[in-house]
C-alpha cells in the first residue's frame, strides 16, 4: 500500500518535480479535497433538511499553467458543478482551491473580485448566458469598465473592437444585440467577454457543446490559438470525449462527484484502466459503419445511482464488470500505477 | 416604427366602435330612461304628453341606430353632446372632474411604483427569508383589503392620532382646489385617495416585480454577470431588474387606465368630486348620454395606455421589434 498516494496532490508534487510529460511543470490551480454537497429541504414552514445531494465528493486534482485540463463524464457527475466550485460561483462544504498561494474558498465577495480578473468562464448556452438587453460591445466592455481597468471610454472602445477582431469577429458586430447574432458567434462573443479582463485561466463549461459540429470546430481552433497567443490555462469541461481527445492535454474522468481516472489525454484514451473510463470510451461510436457494425458493445449496466445515497466503497461497483466483495467497503483511492497516469480502482 | 405606430393607431378604430356597440345597446337594455325618471321619478302623476316632449328634445325617440350613428359620430368629433341630466355640455362635465382624477391616479402610481419595485426586488434577492414573507404578507393584504375600507380607516386613524396629538381633531379638507391655486390643501386633500388605492395597486406590482425578477436572476446571463466579477448591486440593477421590468410595466399601465375610471367607492369614501362619481350619478340618472360618452373615455384610456406600453416594451426590450 505504500505506492498509494493519500490524494493526487503530493504524487503531482512529485511530478512537478520530475516535470509532468508536456513539459508543464507550475501549478496554477490545486484543488483538494474539494466537496459540494447542496441541502434537500422538506416542510413548508420550517424547511429541514432531510439529505444531501453530494455532486461533488473529495476531488483533487492540479491545473498546471499553460495546459488543458479535461474533466469528462456523463451527466450529473459532478463536472460543472467543480467548475462552479472554482469559480466560487458555489461555496464549497469542503476542501481547499488554491490559486497564486492562497485559498480563495475563505475569500470574501470583495476580495474574489480580484481573483474573478483571473479566473474567466466560457458557458454552454450561448443563446441564454448573454444578457438580451445590452448590446455585444457593452457585454465586452463592462468588466474592464466595472474593475476599472480601462477607464477611458475610446480607449475601452478600441479594446473591445481588438477583442472582437481576435475571437474572429467585425468589429461592426459591437452594436449588435446578441438575438441578432448566431450561435457560433454568440459564442465567439462569449469568448471574447471571457479575454477582457486578461485571464489566466479559463473555465470552459461545456463550452462548444451547444454549437453544431462545423462551427464546434471553429470554436476549438480559436480556443487553441488563443491559449498559444494569451498563454491561457483551461479547465475544459465537456461530455464529448472527442472534443476533449483533440483539444487537452490531459484528461480527468469523474463520476458520481468522484474522480476515478487522471491521465495524459493520448494516454487516457489508448490505454484506459478504469472499468468506468473502459466503458465510457466503449460508448462512442466509431465513424465507420462497417467496424461500428461489428464491434461488440459493452453497454454500462444499470442506472446511475443517486448522489443523494451513492453506493458505499467505490461509487461505480453497482454498476462495474469487475466488481469483487472489498468493493462494496474499501473506497479506492487514486494512485499513480504509471508515471503520469492515475487510477481510484483497486482492481488495475 | 411610425408605420407601426400608424397602424396600432389605425387598429384603435374598430376597438372602440366594439366598445361603442356594446355600451350604446347595453345602456339601452335597462328599463327606463331618463324622461321617465325626471317626470316619474317624483311618484306624481305623469302626463305621458310631457315625456314623449322629452324624449323628442333629447332625441331618444328616434329609431336605435340613427342615435348609434349620431353617437359614434359624436364621438369621433369629440362632439358629445349635453348631459341629458343636467343639460350642460357632457365635456364640461368631465373637465371638471378629470383633473382630480387624473391627479389622484398619477399620485395613486407614484405611490405604487415607489413601494412596489423595492420592495419586489427586496423579496426576490431575499427568497424565503422573513424578509421576503413580510413583503409577501403586505402585498396579499394589499389585494384583500378593499380600497375603500382601507380609506375610512385612514379618515379614521387620522383623527384619533391627531385628536390624541394636538387635542383638535383633523380630517383632510372636503372641496377641491387644483394643485397649482393651492398645493399645500390640494396634497392635504388628495394624498390619502392616492395612498389607499395605491397600496393595493402596489401589491399588485410588488408581486409582479418579484416573480419576474425571480425567473430572471435564475437566467444564464446573470450567472454570467456573477462571473465576470461584477458586484451585486450592479447584477441586480443593470442586469436583472431591467429585464424584469417587461411584466412590472404591463402592470403599472393597466391599473393605471383602471384607476382614471374605476374609483368610484373610494371617491364615495372621501367625498371627491371624480370621474367615478359622476359615473355612478350618470347611470343611476340613466344620463345615456353622459355613460356612454364616460365609458368611452375610460376605454380611450385604455386603448391609449396599452399602445404606450407596447411603445415601452421596444424601449425595454430590444429583441422586439415592430413592423
Amino acid at each position: 500500500m505504500s505506492e498509494v498516494a493519500p490524494n493526487i496532490r503530493e504524487a503531482n508534487k512529485r511530478e512537478s518535480v520530475t516535470g509532468s510529460s508536456k513539459g508543464f511543470d507550475e501549478v496554477l490551480v490545486d484543488v483538494k479535497n474539494l466537496k459540494m454537497h447542496f441541502p434537500v429541504t422538506d416542510g413548508v414552514f420550517i424547511p429541514k433538511v432531510v439529505a444531501h445531494v453530494k455532486a461533488v465528493d473529495g476531488v483533487s486534482f492540479q491545473v498546471y499553467r499553460g495546459e488543458t485540463l479535461g474533466v469528462v463524464g456523463e451527466s450529473g457527475c459532478g463536472k460543472t458543478t467543480t467548475g462552479r466550485c472554482i469559480l466560487q460561483l458555489e461555496k464549497p462544504t469542503e476542501g481547499e482551491i488554491i490559486f497564486y498561494g492562497e485559498d480563495i474558498t475563505k475569500y470574501s465577495p470583495k476580495e474574489m473580485i480580484d481573483v474573478r480578473k483571473k479566473i474567466q468562464v466560457i458557458f454552454q448556452d450561448p443563446y441564454s448566458s448573454l444578457n438580451p438587453r445590452m448590446k455585444v460591445g457593452d457585454i465586452i466592455a463592462e468588466p474592464m469598465h466595472v474593475h476599472g481597468i480601462i477607464t477611458d471610454p475610446v480607449e475601452r472602445r478600441t479594446r473591445v473592437h481588438y477583442l472582437l477582431n481576435v475571437c474572429g469577429l467585425a468589429t461592426a458586430f459591437a452594436d449588435r444585440y446578441p438575438h441578432e447574432m448566431s450561435g457560433g458567434q454568440r459564442q465567439r462573443v462569449g469568448i471574447a467577454r471571457a479575454l477582457a479582463m486578461n485571464p489566466e485561466f479559463i473555465i470552459c463549461d461545456e463550452a462548444v457543446s451547444a454549437l453544431d459540429v462545423s462551427i464546434q470546430a471553429q470554436v476549438i481552433n480559436l480556443l487553441e490559438d488563443l491559449r498559444d497567443e494569451f498563454d491561457l490555462t483551461y479547465l475544459f469541461i465537456s461530455h464529448d470525449l472527442s472534443v476533449v481527445r483533440h483539444i487537452c492535454h490531459r484528461v480527468a474522468v469523474m463520476y458520481l462527484g468522484n474522480l476515478v481516472e487522471l491521465a495524459d489525454g493520448d494516454e487516457l484514451f489508448e490505454n484506459p484502466m478504469h472499468p468506468y473510463t473502459k466503458l465510457l470510451l466503449d460508448a462512442v461510436p466509431i465513424p465507420d459503419p462497417e467496424i461500428e457494425k461489428t464491434r461488440a458493445h459493452a453497454v454500462i449496466k444499470g442506472e446511475i445511482p443517486s448522489p443523494i445515497n451513492p453506493p458505499s466503497g467505490c461509487v461505480f461497483h453497482p454498476r462495474c464488470p469487475k466488481m469483487v466483495d472489498s468493493c462494496t467497503k474499501d473506497i479506492p483511492q487514486l494512485r499513480e500505477v504509471k508515471p503520469g497516469h492515475w487510477v481510484a480502482c483497486s482492481e488495475v | 416604427m411610425s408605420k407601426y405606430i400608424f397602424k396600432r393607431v389605425l387598429l384603435m378604430i374598430p376597438t372602440l366602435i366594439g366598445a361603442g356597440v356594446l355600451v350604446f345597446f347595453l345602456m339601452r337594455l335597462i328599463p327606463g330612461d331618463v324622461c321617465e325618471l325626471r317626470f316619474a321619478g317624483t311618484g306624481l302623476y305623469v302626463d305621458q304628453a310631457q315625456i314623449d316632449t322629452c324624449r323628442s328634445n333629447l332625441g331618444i325617440d328616434r329609431p336605435m341606430f340613427v342615435q348609434f350613428a349620431d353617437f359614434m359620430i359624436g364621438f369621433f368629433t369629440f362632439n358629445f353632446g349635453d348631459s341629458m341630466w343636467t343639460g350642460k355640455p357632457i365635456l364640461f362635465e368631465i373637465g371638471l372632474r378629470f383633473e382630480l382624477s387624473l391627479q389622484v391616479a398619477i399620485m395613486a402610481t407614484f405611490v405604487a411604483v415607489i413601494i412596489a419595485i423595492p420592495l419586489g426586488a427586496i423579496s426576490a434577492i431575499k427568497q424565503d427569508t422573513w424578509l421576503d414573507y413580510a413583503v409577501r404578507t403586505f402585498a396579499i393584504a394589499g389585494i384583500a383589503i378593499p380600497s375603500f375600507w382601507l380609506g375610512i380607516m385612514i379618515i379614521l386613524g387620522l383623527l384619533i392620532v391627531t385628536q390624541q396629538v394636538t387635542g383638535i381633531p383633523w380630517m383632510p379638507p372636503i372641496d377641491y382646489k387644483p394643485i397649482w391655486v393651492d398645493p399645500a390643501h390640494n396634497i392635504a386633500q388628495l394624498i390619502w385617495p392616492a395612498v389607499a388605492t395605491g397600496y393595493r395597486y402596489s401589491a399588485v406590482a410588488t408581486r409582479m416585480t418579484r416573480s419576474a425578477l425571480l425567473e430572471v436572476l435564475r437566467e444564464d446571463y446573470i450567472r454570467t454577470a456573477r462571473a465576470k466579477g461584477l458586484i451585486e448591486k450592479i447584477v441586480i440593477n443593470r442586469h436583472a431588474l431591467k429585464n424584469a421590468m417587461l411584466p412590472v410595466v404591463t402592470i403599472i399601465g393597466i391599473e393605471f387606465a383602471f384607476l382614471m375610471g374605476g374609483l368610484v367607492v373610494t371617491e364615495q369614501v372621501f367625498n371627491l368630486n371624480g370621474i367615478g362619481k359622476l359615473f355612478i350619478e350618470s347611470v343611476q340618472n340613466h344620463d345615456y348620454a353622459m355613460t356612454e360618452a364616460l365609458v368611452m373615455l375610460v376605454v380611450l384610456i385604455f386603448v391609449v395606455t396599452n399602445f404606450i406600453i407596447d411603445l415601452c416594451y421596444a424601449w425595454l426590450d430590444p429583441r422586439i421589434r415592430y413592423s
